[in-house]
């Protein structure tokens, strides 16, 4: 807050010292209307709104301005279209609250929409019932910090998404808190940006998404109750670290879904209470490290076409299944995980199990076959089966094993 | 007192009682004698509830018991071997069976009586077959009951024991209640028995006293009575 | 039958065996945290041993107890008391002294290792409480085989037998079954099937909370509603509640009409 109120002086002064203008709006003043001030001022000016109600659409913001909303201040669409049209580069805007953008089939209504600008800052920003809440297009260089959007979304396809991103790159999105729209922050054709310290819950899609991107980071986030935590769809190097995925429940919902990537880096991330902690279908080079894996359904599932995927120190902790897999072995690795079903001995005590563990058990093999099975999870007739299956492998792959598996978790 | 009515008890293909008339409404010593199989250990568990008639009926005191359990305040039994449960002590079946049963129960006398002082604190599991049916006599006579039935009573008793137990049984006679004895041993009958009833096949096939009995079979002596009535 | 009840519990806890009953959840549960140190994990391994071990041992000591305490049992119905209070007496303190040794066994070591901290805490009572319910239904099934066969060999047979068939041989049916008709609906089966055998349902009341995140996976409004709502556990206590009370009134009805 310090830092915020601290960032307002600045602009305010610097604004009084190279001479630009204030114009204020409010209710009862010159400018009733934040349109009527963008008109008025000058590039550099800053505009001041007081706290009131303003029944307003469609402002096109296209001169280099800065907009502030003191506490109280509230745009109010009116479900009648966009708020801010924002064409021009340099431009700001903060601590508004913006609410009820138009809903339409046709036009990503959105609450802020960029057009082919760069430079843009977005902070502090407060959003009830946007359809769009950022809605940026072929944009660079831009940051979007500390807002909060509040969602109503119930259904796919007539709702819209949180932070929406088309082919922009070298964009920061920071510590955002989105909350029930279709996808929380979506990406698509975005390169070189940032995700990070985001909380993205209860979403009818996904807490973020990823499509045709490359090059893009995001950590320390948490991703929870989402229809899946975050989907990666074909883009490349992506770097996850630090973030968490958590209570995403439901036959089609995941922590992580990888569809057609290669090359992600996944690591010291947490993977708590999912139906699927990661579900991967033609996933390729993506080296997961140090991850924890606790009380999903399903760790990790295998859909096929992945190719060389490297599991290394992770813990898998009492999960309902471990691994789920198809197909041949694919040079898929696992080494030296912590798997809380493993019963091996340690003999040597340098801390690595002597026996080599299976994670792939035969129950989850029938499960995929015949889903309804699942009833039977942990019956005294399915560990019979399944111990067969480890003393001598017919169904599961032979090769699919973890040959160092750690007696201990890994910190 | 007691009227019984057309009994019939059947133990699958094998019928055990086919229609016993008993009316007992007088106080005094009553033995039930018969061959083994012949039914008397059944007709008691009629009596007590512990088997169940297919026919007829049982009065006591003028009310059907079938399905009642409040009557059995009235009647002590003494079963035939007595087995408890092996984890108590013998104090705690004592008390456990006062605790049970309506109206205190006198045991100090009859404990003293039997000498069973010494093994209060042991566990049933411990006793010999002679000690288990002192205990077993205690249990059977510390309550002050009108009824009193006895099944094959003096197994396992030493002399000394069986001759306070004659006694014991010759008191509560005098007191005017009902004994139901069944028994083997013919002297003890001729000795005690106000009347007798003799079962055969499921039926009563005599009733009488011992006098009669022999009267009936022109024999001297009780033992060689029977035998003529089984020929 | 309070007075019958506490005799039978008190004569119980005396005996060896509820010691070694306890004796054994005891060890149990102590190697299982010596070897793990890890509360969540040893309740997991435990789900195992309870949803198999307890209805063994419940069949196995209702038939034994019944068997055991024949002579007893005639003493008291001689004795001025109803019949049903003698035979409830015996269950009730039969299977509350079974429930409170599996409850010590296990309950002493895993307060020791720490369970009031661990967040491990209601699984391990939804266990305890489960493992005591299926004490209570299978001493039941136990004395309903005794009271119908006065041959011991084979009460004890078909006690066995019936634990095998419903522990393994049931759900291997169950499990075939599905797998031979997968092409057709079964999700109704699939939660049919579960409801006709309490170990089933016991393990599903567990499965509840340790797996809720795989249950969810399944497609399928039938799953959905049952897993996702309060409608799983509600149903699954019902039937287990049905599974004591109907073999208790069997025994309330067939004890009634013997012949000691």
């Amino acid at each position: 807050m310090l830092h915020y109120a601290t960032f307002v002086f600045l602009i305010v002064f610097s604004t009084l010292l190279v001479g630009a203008n204030k114009i204020v709006v409010s209710p009862s003043g010159e400018y009733k209307t934040v349109k009527k001030a963008i008109e008025t001022a000058q590039p550099g000016d800053t505009v001041w709104v007081e706290n009131g109600t303003y029944p307003e659409y469609e402002i096109t913001v296209d001169k280099p301005v800065t907009i502030i909303g003191e506490e109280l201040a509230i745009i109010d669409a009116q479900k009648r279209g966009y708020i801010f049209n924002i064409t021009a580069d340099s431009v700001s805007i903060i601590g508004l609250t913006l609410n009820n953008v138009g809903v339409s089939f046709t036009k990503d209504y959105a609450a802020i929409h960029t057009h082919n600008v760069s430079n843009f800052w977005f902070e502090g920003i407060t959003f009830n019932n946007p359809f769009f809440a950022f809605h940026i297009e072929r944009s660079t260089n831009g940051t979007i910090k500390n807002n909060i959007i509040n969602g109503n979304a119930v259904l796919e396809h007539d709702s819209g998404n949180g932070i929406h991103l088309w082919h922009s790159s070298n964009i920061e999105i920071l510590s955002n808190k989105i909350f029930q729209m279709r996808d929380g922050i979506y990406f698509e054709f975005v390169k070189h940006s940032k995700v990070i310290g985001n909380e993205s819950k209860r979403n009818v899609r996904y807490g973020l998404h990823f499509m045709f991107s490359n090059d893009d980071e995001y950590k320390n986030n948490v991703f929870e109750n989402n229809g899946a935590g975050v989907a990666v769809m074909f883009s490349k190097k992506i770097f996850m670290r630090n973030n968490t995925f958590q209570l995403n429940w439901g036959s089609a919902s995941y922590g992580l879904l990888l569809k057609e990537i290669y090359d992600a880096d996944i690591r010291e991330n947490e993977f708590v209470q999912n139906t699927i902690g990661i579900n991967a279908e033609g996933s390729n080079r993506v080296s997961l490290e140090k991850n924890n894996f606790m009380n999903n359904g399903w760790a990790i599932k295998f859909l096929g076409g992945c190719y060389g995927n490297k599991f290394i120190e992770n813990n898998f902790m009492h999960n309902s299944f471990d691994v789920s897999y198809h197909g041949n072995i694919n040079g898929n690795l696992f080494d030296k995980n912590y798997w809380s079903e493993y019963v091996g001995y340690d003999l040597d005590k340098d801390g690595i199990g002597d026996v080599p563990f299976r994670p792939v058990k035969l129950f989850s093999y029938v499960v995929n076959q015949t889903p309804e099975t699942i009833v039977l999870l942990r019956s005294l007739f399915v560990d019979l089966i399944n111990f067969s299956e480890k003393v001598s492998p017919v169904f599961t792959p032979d090769n699919l094993r973890d040959n160092h598996p750690l007696m201990r978790p890994v910190k | 007192m007691i009227t019984v009515r057309g009994l019939h008890k059947r133990f699958g293909k094998l019928s055990v009682l086919e229609g016993i008339d008993l009316e007992i409404d007088s106080p005094g010593i009553i033995t039930i004698l018969g061959p083994n199989g012949s039914g008397k250990t059944t007709l008691i568990k009629c009596l007590l509830g512990m088997a169940i008639p297919d026919k007829g009926s049982l009065i006591f005191n003028g009310k059907d018991i079938l399905g009642e359990w409040d009557y059995r305040n009235e009647i002590s039994y003494m079963p035939q071997i007595a087995r408890f449960p092996p984890n108590l002590k013998v104090i705690e079946l004592f008390n456990m069976i006062k605790n049970l049963r309506r109206g205190g129960g006198d045991d100090g006398a009859l404990i003293a009586a039997f000498k069973l002082e010494p093994v209060l604190d042991k566990k049933l599991s411990t006793l010999s077959g002679g000690t288990a049916q002192k205990v077993n006599i205690v249990l059977t006579f510390m309550f002050d009951s009108p009824v009193i039935i006895l099944d094959e009573p003096t197994t396992g008793l030493d002399p000394v024991a069986l001759l306070r137990f004659k006694k014991l049984i010759w008191e509560e006679k005098n007191k005017g209640k009902t004994i139901l004895i069944t028994t083997h041993i013919m002297s003890f009958v001729e000795e005690i028995s106000d009347r007798i009833v003799f079962l055969l096949d499921g039926n009563i096939y005599f009733e009488g006293t011992v006098a009669d009995i022999k009267t009936q079979t022109g024999e001297n002596d009780l033992e060689s009575a029977i035998a003529t009535i089984l020929q | 039958m309070i007075r019958i009840l506490k005799y039978s519990f008190f004569d119980l806890m005396r005996g060896r065996w509820s010691y070694i009953y306890a004796a054994f959840y005891f060890i149990l549960g102590y190697a299982l945290l010596f070897l793990n140190n890890d509360v969540s994990k040893a309740v997991i391994t435990l789900l195992n041993v309870i949803i198999s071990l307890t209805p063994l041992i419940g069949v196995i000591f209702g038939v034994m107890y019944y068997y055991n305490s024949r002579d007893f049992t005639e003493l008291l119905l001689a004795q001025p008391i109803k019949r049903t209070d003698i035979f409830l007496g015996q269950y009730l303190g039969l299977s509350l002294s079974l429930s409170l040794s599996l409850a010590a066994g296990l309950g002493i070591p895993f307060i020791v290792y720490g369970l009031f901290q661990s967040p491990a805490i209601f699984d391990f009572l939804s266990l305890l409480f489960t493992g005591a319910l299926l004490t209570f239904i299978f001493v039941a099934l136990g004395y309903n085989i005794a009271l119908s066969f006065e041959d011991k060999i084979r009460g004890f047979g078909l006690a066995i037998l019936t634990w095998l068939f419903l522990t393994i041989i049931y759900d291997g049916l169950f499990l075939i079954s599905m797998m031979i008709f997968r092409d057709y609906p079964l999700d109704k089966f699939a939660l049919g099937a579960a409801m006709f055998n309490p170990i089933d349902l016991s393990r599903i009341l567990i499965l509840l909370k340790l797996d809720i995140s795989a249950l969810l996976g399944y497609t399928g409004a039938v799953f959905e509603k049952f897993f996702g709502t309060n409608l799983g556990m509600t149903c699954a206590l019902g039937l287990l509640s049905l599974w004591v009370i109907l073999p208790v009134m069997r025994i309330i009805y067939k004890s009634g009409r013997k012949d000691f």
